[in-house]
């Protein structure tokens, strides 16, 4: 038998033809991303993907036969990777690196590839790609090994909750096919990957120029006998949320007529069906579903994915925002979220801004409480910082300052995740994933007598130690005013002055110097985790 | 649990997407541009607001050359729908007699659609566009948004796009400014046919093959839907059993050769097609990026 390195290379394929045996209203859908950086080969492989399942017209072959000569860096051969290199493109030019998706399907499957670039700097476009993933395919250079940046990669798509791993360890063929080499980096990998909290982690051996793995296996690798490439991403079976607690986010109220009273929106997680008593939150009204309309007409029940109408059997308030939940259980709102947030634009946050909160279909003002750490985008550990800049990383507590119902990412994406949108610019500041939810009880109980108004939440200290200080300095300025004036008059001026002035130029502190701007002068208690949701 | 079909989850995006849009901005459009793309788009709209009519009127900017069955088409859908239908034509345009014949394509696409477009919804006041296109169709789209931020004068700017993570999208403008969303982003060629005949979705006839009028002109076959296309020296038009992939304005639209006069012959072609859907399209051949060029100066 020849040793695997003299082992002929794939033929070149031929354009393939389109599967025949398509039964489009059967096909499932899966949406993955690559990650990697350009030299591990990524866009090869997903331009050879595209290829290999019959993705790839005519006039593009053509035009990827006139490229591949031109720009080509694989001599006479096809190099697939120019099927992608749009973005490629943008970066000479200098303009926005994004993502790109591709499409593709076999008669199994249709695939929505979310296509990122890899350097560091894009971490938010990576974040961006792989917040709707299924499964993320990690390249990694035969050659190379796990580099810092394969766990950057892994980190980041592991925040936003994918589940699936697939590392495609690639260029085997410049390592003389050595399963040792294989066998070291799969070892390595799973050892970083153990506290990112993948379900399943497959490790697989590539030549994506050639097709090695990629379709079909690999003469020239015969000590591998797993899944390809292909054969895992057509069964791989996504997270489904259908099993979880029922939470339909009310969209839009759906009222053409003074007849019909229907709310809009597209189920989050679990199942419906007529006749089930559901109640309102964060409010907490009971009521009880009536009709249920899908795209495909009435049904009798629903599911998790599904954008649907319904109707309840009861004349309830409900507005945009409302969430409809299965059963009877208590009206609850959202105190504090601690959530680790990705900074996307320009603009630094820092404890005390002031933003917008776009949770499921609520918008709601929300201020920025605390900044427990910032965490390495390397390996998401945590260390101290006042601020967090674009790309940063963080874990945080966020205060919403309107009823907000919320819920864990873990338990629900849809009611777990959200943006913070800055209230003059519009722009979109930052992305979250929320780790856990605290009621206003607790807070509440700690307050004497009625909350305060949403709006001023600083003017009331909320530490024992805080209103004691107020109290002992307010009283302060009451007997100065009284020694210098002699009267009674002048002590209440003097401490009406403190007790109306002091809040206000904390106020004023606040908005024009930013908190994580300046010295903390505590520091900030790591939040407290009392469980989340409901 | 079976797993929902792709093209009921992409059917749900869709339908999500509308929905946000209505809820959220003031005067939502819906741009109709009466071929299969705008079909399914079309469809969608109805089933996101059922039981109740589209809360929103449809446009279509008229250049003055579409294939006459189009506009039968579109004016039969618009009252079988009962859709509050605008139709705006530039008439400067109009009066300067712009037409792809007399001043080329990049002209008259200009003046016709793009200037066009932007007179319709500064005139309407429309504050989101919804459009029909698709990341696979062009690889300079496979990286646009679903929201689309324009500037007052709906200029693209690269830089103000918004990062769309989950299906979580930010829909605040300042005053002025206007989005133009795509709900089919994530469709392809073949997810739009399937759904045609899933849902059985009338499309315009021109789509299926029949014997028509054709001349050879620039390697492309260009019908001559009117006596407007002039025939050049040596020209002399032919029957020829032909059809349409895409459609636009009929003298920049190539039609292919082909027997499939039923869905399903369509369908059985469309998996067998080994060449693009935009090779046909004349506009798309002008310059090399030529769409991104296009999109930045606000044609769709």
């Amino acid at each position: 038998m020849l040793p695997a390195v003299l082992a002929a290379r794939h033929p070149e394929p031929d354009l393939p033809q389109v599967a025949q045996a398509i039964r489009p209203a059967e096909r499932s859908l899966l949406r993955f991303i690559t990650c990697g950086s350009v030299d591990d080969g990524k866009s090869t492989l997903l331009g050879r993907l595209l290829w290999e399942t019959g993705a790839v017209y005519e006039d593009q072959a053509e035009a990827l036969a006139r490229d591949s000569a031109r720009f080509g860096t694989d001599g006479k051969n096809r190099d697939y990777a120019l099927l992608v290199d749009g973005l490629s493109a943008e970066r000479e030019q200098g303009i926005t690196i994004d993502v790109a998706y591709r499409y593709f399907a076999t008669p199994r499957r249709a695939f929505i590839a979310a296509d990122t670039p890899g350097h560091e700097q894009y971490t938010r476009n990576m974040a961006t790609g792989a917040s709707t993933a299924d499964v993320a395919i990690l390249l990694v250079d035969a050659r190379k090994g796990v580099l810092p940046q394969t766990r950057r990669h892994s980190s980041i798509v592991s925040l936003v909750g994918v589940k699936d791993i697939i590392v495609a360890i690639n260029k085997m063929d410049l390592v003389g096919f050595d399963e040792a080499v294989f066998r070291r980096i799969e070892a390595e990998y799973r050892a970083l990957a153990e506290q990112l909290g993948f379900r399943s982690i497959h490790v697989l051996p590539l030549v994506a120029r050639d097709g090695d793995t990629l379709t079909r296996r690999s003469g020239r690798m015969p000590w591998y006998a797993g899944p390809t490439l292909l054969d895992l991403i057509e069964t791989l079976e996504p997270v489904l949320p259908t099993d979880g607690r029922f939470f339909l986010p009310v969209q839009w109220v759906n009222r053409p007529d003074a007849d019909f009273r229907g709310f809009s929106g597209t189920i989050a997680s679990g199942q419906i069906r007529v006749g089930d008593p559901v109640t309102i939150l964060p409010q907490g009204r009971a009521s009880r579903i009536a009709e249920i309309l899908t795209p495909e007409g009435t049904r009798s029940a629903a599911k998790a994915g599904e954008a649907v109408t319904v109707t309840l059997a009861d004349e309830t308030d409900v507005v945009r925002g409302d969430v409809i939940t299965l059963g009877h259980r208590p009206g609850h709102t959202t105190g504090t979220l601690t959530a680790r947030l990705l900074v996307l634009g320009e603009r630094r946050l820092a404890p005390g801004d002031r933003m917008l909160i776009k949770l499921g279909c609520a918008t709601v003002p929300a201020r920025f409480e605390a900044l427990a750490h910032e965490l390495s985008v390397e390996d998401l550990s945590p260390r101290p910082a006042g601020h967090l800049a674009m790309n940063g990383i963080g874990k945080v507590v966020l205060r919403p300052e309107a009823p907000l119902f919320a819920l864990p990412y873990e338990e629900c994406r849809t009611l777990g995740s959200f943006l913070l949108i800055d209230p003059i610019t519009h722009a979109t500041l930052a992305m979250g994933v929320i780790d856990t939810v605290s009621g206003p009880s607790r807070e509440a109980s700690t307050r004497p007598g009625k909350p305060a108004p949403a709006v001023l939440p600083r003017f009331w200290p909320k530490s024992r130690v805080e209103r004691t200080r107020l109290a002992v300095t307010t009283l302060a300025f009451a007997l100065a005013g009284f020694l210098l004036t002699g009267t009674l008059a002048g002590a209440l001026a003097l401490a009406a002055l403190d007790a109306i002035g002091r809040p206000l130029l904390h106020a004023l502190q606040d908005r024009f110097w930013p908190a994580g701007e300046r010295p903390a002068s505590a520091p900030v208690p790591e939040p407290g985790l009392d469980g989340g949701g409901i | 649990m079976h797993q929902t079909s792709h093209l009921r989850r992409l059917e749900a995006e869709a339908i999500f997407i509308f929905r946000e849009v209505f809820a959220t901005c003031d005067r939502p459009v819906l741009l109709y541009s009466i071929g299969k793309d705008s079909a399914v788009l079309l469809h969608l709209a109805l089933k996101a607001f059922a039981p109740g009519r589209l809360p929103f009127p449809v446009l279509h900017v008229d250049t003055g050359w579409k294939f006459r069955e189009m506009i039968a088409f579109r004016d039969e859908t618009a009252r079988r729908l009962g859709l509050d239908l605008i139709v705006h034509t530039n008439p400067e345009g109009l009066a300067a007699g712009i037409g792809p014949l007399t001043h080329g394509s990049a002209v008259h696409t200009d003046v016709m659609k793009t200037q066009a477009l932007k007179q319709a919804l500064d005139k309407h006041g429309f504050d989101a566009a919804f459009g029909g296109a698709r990341r696979d169709e062009e690889k300079s789209r496979a990286k646009e948004r679903i929201f689309s931020l324009r500037t007052p004068d709906h200029r693209w700017d690269p830089r103000s796009q918004r990062p769309e993570p989950w299906l979580l999208f930010n829909t605040r403008k300042a005053q002025g400014e206007s989005f133009r969303v795509f709900p089919l982003s994530n469709w392809t060629e073949a997810d739009v046919w399937d759904y045609i005949a899933l849902e059985s979705i009338p499309v315009v006839p021109l789509y299926f093959a029949k014997p028509r009028p054709v001349v050879q002109r620039n390697g492309a076959l260009i019908m001559r839907d009117d006596d407007r296309l002039t025939l050049l020296p040596g020209e002399a038009p032919e029957m020829r059993m032909i059809r349409f992939r895409t459609l636009g304005c009929y003298p920049l639209t190539g039609a292919v050769e082909s027997r499939a006069d039923t869905l399903e012959a369509v369908l059985a072609e469309m998996r067998e097609s080994r060449v693009s859907e935009r090779q046909g399209r004349v506009i798309d051949h002008d310059s090399t990026s030529s769409m991104e060029k296009k999109k930045q100066e606000g044609y769709f």
